[in-house]
């Protein structure tokens, strides 16, 4: 049997052991003798999320092609363990080898939304590597972090050696090869980290210094050393079809949330849509082609044994070939059992007639995410979802047989009014009016229920919405009471119903999102009175947090509801991510002003991202 | 056509409990090819029902899951295909066919083999005492256990439902047991050892035992004079 860090007694006193053994189905085995580098991936949050997450399985499958590089996985341990592993001080390991993550070459941490800082500091903690990157030895692992959150690296700043900025597939490579060389050569970590910090897409915090004016806002934020850039630019995968994907996705015993074979069908988005970072950063869109798609759709599918395969991007719809991947993954599912799903495709009659063959009616339900009440603040965060386009498409459903709709907004979104706030009522409303207009009665299949849900808006950096003042706890709950009390008001209100987000976790994620190198000593502070897992509902302690502002003297209201001026010096303006500060301050006017912006595809608005030479920019469409 | 699959479940994956090992051979089926057959509807479930679920921590040479298949190559080939698709730890060990008319192996199972051992650190004192002492307590008319149900505490006799309980051989500190499993009668060797540790007047501590199950058996003679026949035993090879 395969040796394993923690006793039987352990595995048999905690919640689903099946989180620390690894030995599942394609999980990679090695002999950790007989590669140069042994890389410890991590997702900071519970195996089930973490297993569920696509980037993580693309750069597991390709390190792990390399015979030098031997990658394992490794995730926060659940409250329970935690405890046992720090009464009996025994030390995070990866679940492959069940080696203790303190002897990996490399520790690489994905880090996927603010609310898990603090189990970054948990790994880190029970690896027993040191918090800050300038107090660590040539024994310790080198910490890399990356992942959308690495956009604005700030606050996690003193706990990293390096952040990769942007995708992973094009400079691990020359990373790996700079980290034989140095050893070979017998240099230091610093000499490692020194002449990484030259590759394109890496920062290394430790050179960088920034100094502040009075206000508190950047004064200059410089590399402290020569020879280090001033700028880092973004990494990206230009042809798509180049890159290696997953061929044997590790499939987890466990019910984890992404329980299926996941085909991402392309990078980026054409939208344009002003809140949204991914839509932003990941910028200019660039496809897969069909046959690349069919081949890993394929391979995956019998290699996993896995019942269900989802696509995944920002916008399928947006998929040239989309109609004949459909087609074909409806061809390879017939008779074998396995389920397609279809997350974020528009409504239109063919995405209906998709769903009709691929789920039963009756059981699920549409989903639209106008993400503002109205026409006017859709023109704002540049949606273009217009109700007359979401009445049609419900229209069509209704008649299909459905019944059920779920329908997506934000909340506290820049400029928004009162009747902007009520639009959401009116606009649920309006649909489950439909309903009955439209399906005659002895047709109905019961009745329509319109299920609305709101989170509240948090302004992310390389976003034209990066200039927004946020609204307060208060504000928002008090705009969340608006829209309830008018959906009260509703006729069918008994067949409407609301749900709004947390308030208090969105305010921290504010200050998290645009925060700067002086947030950090509040993610120590917090971490150290006890807060972890804080984007579960169970273990989130706000006051915990509050009183780590005060002890660090740090003040939220600078980071969410302070003007900022267009022309401040933002935290994260040494990162270049294609997208230009100019465009996006273009696109913050043309917010204010209501002014909607083309697509990629209908025209190109000049966001800098063409620089990279490929992708949509590059199509003859324009 | 009707499969009956026996398997093995060790080492580390004594530690996945029942469910996850149902969701997982319905990946394994995909995987090796087996033609298995589907529900109807429009979330297909495959026909596979198991014969009796397994403790989590304990290990097993004798699991047994039933399926349905379309058509299928001989068990040799079967084996190879699924043990290609297993994990470490998982085995399948036969593959036979049963006659139409079998019965399902959840609805018949009657009784099973345990191989007990002690963890490090939990042995008896003196091995030799331990195991003569199986005898006499095995000789008793009455083995009374209380056990805890929802309404309080019950006084139960598990005597007529261990069948057999003896050392495994007088090489090994291990400790052989077939006792009634199943929806009619159901005894845990762990029951067993806990009775046999208190005639000694003695705790049995939490995470003491080792336990491994060795085979499951349907009875094929009468509930007064049974007849243990293992599950395999009601299928053939497919050459
Ligand atoms: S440069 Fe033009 S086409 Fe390319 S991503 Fe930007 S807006 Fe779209």
């Amino acid at each position: 049997m395969k040796k394993l860090a923690l006793r039987d007694e352990i595995l048999l006193s905690v919640q689903q052991p099946a989180r620390y053994l690894g030995n599942e189905m394609n999980a990679v085995m090695k002999d950790p003798q007989k590669v140069d580098i042994r890389f410890a991936m991590c997702f900071p949050d519970v195996y089930e999320i973490g297993m569920s997450h696509l980037g993580m399985q693309i750069l597991y499958a390709m390190f792990n092609q390399r015979e030098d590089v031997y990658c394992e996985r490794v995730f926060s341990p659940w409250t329970d363990l935690d405890q046992i592993m720090r009464q009996e001080h025994i030390p995070l390991f990866a679940l492959e080898s069940q080696d203790p993550i303190k002897d990996f070459d490399f520790l690489g941490i994905t880090i996927q939304y603010e609310m898990c800082y603090t189990n970054i500091l948990q790994v880190l903690d029970l690896s027993g590597i040191p918090f800050h990157a300038e107090d660590r030895t040539e024994e310790d692992p080198i910490v890399i972090g990356g992942g959308p959150c690495a956009y604005n690296p700030e606050p996690l700043a003193p706990f990293f050696d390096l952040f990769y900025i942007g995708e992973g597939e094009t400079q691990y490579g020359p990373l790996f090869n700079l980290y034989k060389e140095n050893r070979k050569k017998g240099g230091s970590r610093v000499d490692f980290l020194k002449e990484a910090a030259k590759l394109p897409g890496i920062y290394v915090p430790m050179f960088y210094d920034t100094a502040y004016h009075e206000d508190g806002t950047i004064a200059s934020f410089k590399p402290n050393l020569p020879g280090i850039p001033e700028t880092i630019k973004k990494e990206l995968v230009l042809e798509m079809d180049k890159a290696p994907y997953i061929e044997k996705p590790v499939v987890p015993f466990l019910k984890v949330t992404q329980d299926r074979v996941v085909l991402e069908i392309q990078r980026g988005c054409i939208r344009g849509c002003r809140f949204c970072q991914a839509g932003n950063v990941y910028r200019p869109l660039r496809e897969h082609s069909l046959e690349y798609l069919k081949h890993y759709a394929s391979e995956m599918l019998k290699n996993s044994g896995h019942e269900e395969i989802s696509l995944s991007s920002l916008s399928s719809s947006d998929y040239t070939y989309l109609k004949e991947l459909v087609t074909f993954l409806i061809e390879e599912a017939e008779g074998k059992g396995i389920n397609i799903s279809l997350p974020s495709l528009r409504i239109d009659a063919f995405s209906l007639d998709v769903m009709s063959k691929v789920q039963d009616v009756k059981k699920s339900s549409l989903t639209f995410a106008p993400e503002a009440g109205s026409q006017r603040l859709r023109d704002v965060i540049n949606k273009g979802l217009t109700e007359e386009v979401i009445l049609k498409g419900a229209a069509e459903a209704f008649h299909g047989g459905w019944n059920r709709v779920k329908l997506y907004f934000m909340l506290g979104l820049p400029t928004e009014t009162r009747e902007d706030m009520e639009g959401i009522a009116l606009l649920s409303e309006k649909v489950a009016e439909l309903y009955y207009d439209e399906v005659p009665k002895e047709q109905r299949n019961g009745k329509v229920q319109v299920v609305a849900s709101s989170s509240f808006f948090v302004p992310k950096p390389f976003t034209p919405f990066q200039w927004a003042t946020m609204c307060t706890k208060e504000e928002f709950l008090e705009r969340a009471y608006i829209v309830k009390d008018k959906f009260k008001e509703m006729l069918n209100r008994k067949s409407l119903k609301y749900n709004y987000h947390e308030a208090d976790l969105t305010v921290l994620e504010g200050v998290l999102a645009r925060g700067d190198r002086r947030v950090a000593p509040v993610l120590e502070e917090v971490y150290k009175k006890g807060a972890m897992f804080d984007s579960w509902g169970e273990y989130f302690n706000n006051d915990l947090w509050m009183v780590a502002f005060e002890t660090c003297g740090v003040d939220m209201d600078f980071y969410t509801v302070r003007e900022r001026s267009l022309d401040e010096v933002f935290p994260w303006d040494f990162i270049d991510a294609g997208v230009s500060k100019e465009f996006l301050k273009r696109e913050w006017l043309n917010a204010i002003n209501e002014k909607v912006t083309p697509n990629c595809r209908q025209k190109c608005s000049g966001c800098g991202a063409r620089v990279f030479g490929g992708g949509v920019c590059f199509e003859d469409k324009n | 056509m009707k499969i009956r699959i026996k398997f093995a479940k060790e080492g580390t994956m004594k530690f996945i409990g029942h469910l996850d090992i149902m969701r997982y051979f319905q990946k394994v089926m995909r995987k090796a090819d087996v033609h298995i057959r589907y529900s109807e509807g429009f979330s297909p479930h495959q026909i596979m029902s198991f014969a009796s679920p397994l403790s989590v921590g304990a290990e097993s040479r004798g699991e047994y899951v039933d399926i349905e298949v379309l058509d299928t190559d001989s068990s040799a080939e079967m084996l190879k295909r699924i043990n290609e698709a297993m994990v470490d730890g998982m085995e399948a060990l036969s593959y036979k066919l049963l006659p139409d008319s079998a019965a399902n192996a959840m609805s018949i199972v009657a009784a099973a083999d345990y191989v007990v051992r002690f963890r490090e650190g939990h042995e008896p004192k003196d091995w030799h005492v331990f195991a003569a002492g199986l005898e006499e307590f095995l000789n008793q008319k009455e083995i009374l256990v209380t056990k805890k149900t929802k309404k309080g505490e019950r006084e139960m006799n598990i005597r007529p439902m261990i069948y057999a309980l003896s050392p495994v051989d007088s090489k090994e500190q291990a400790i052989f047991m077939k006792i009634a499993t199943g929806s009619a009668a159901n005894l845990k060797p762990d029951a067993v050892m806990q009775a046999y540790k208190k005639s000694l007047g003695e705790e049995l501590e939490p995470f003491a035992l080792l336990i491994t199950r060795m085979e499951v058996y349907a009875n094929t003679g009468s509930e007064d004079a049974p007849e243990f026949t293992a599950l395999e035993a009601f299928g053939d090879d497919i050459e």
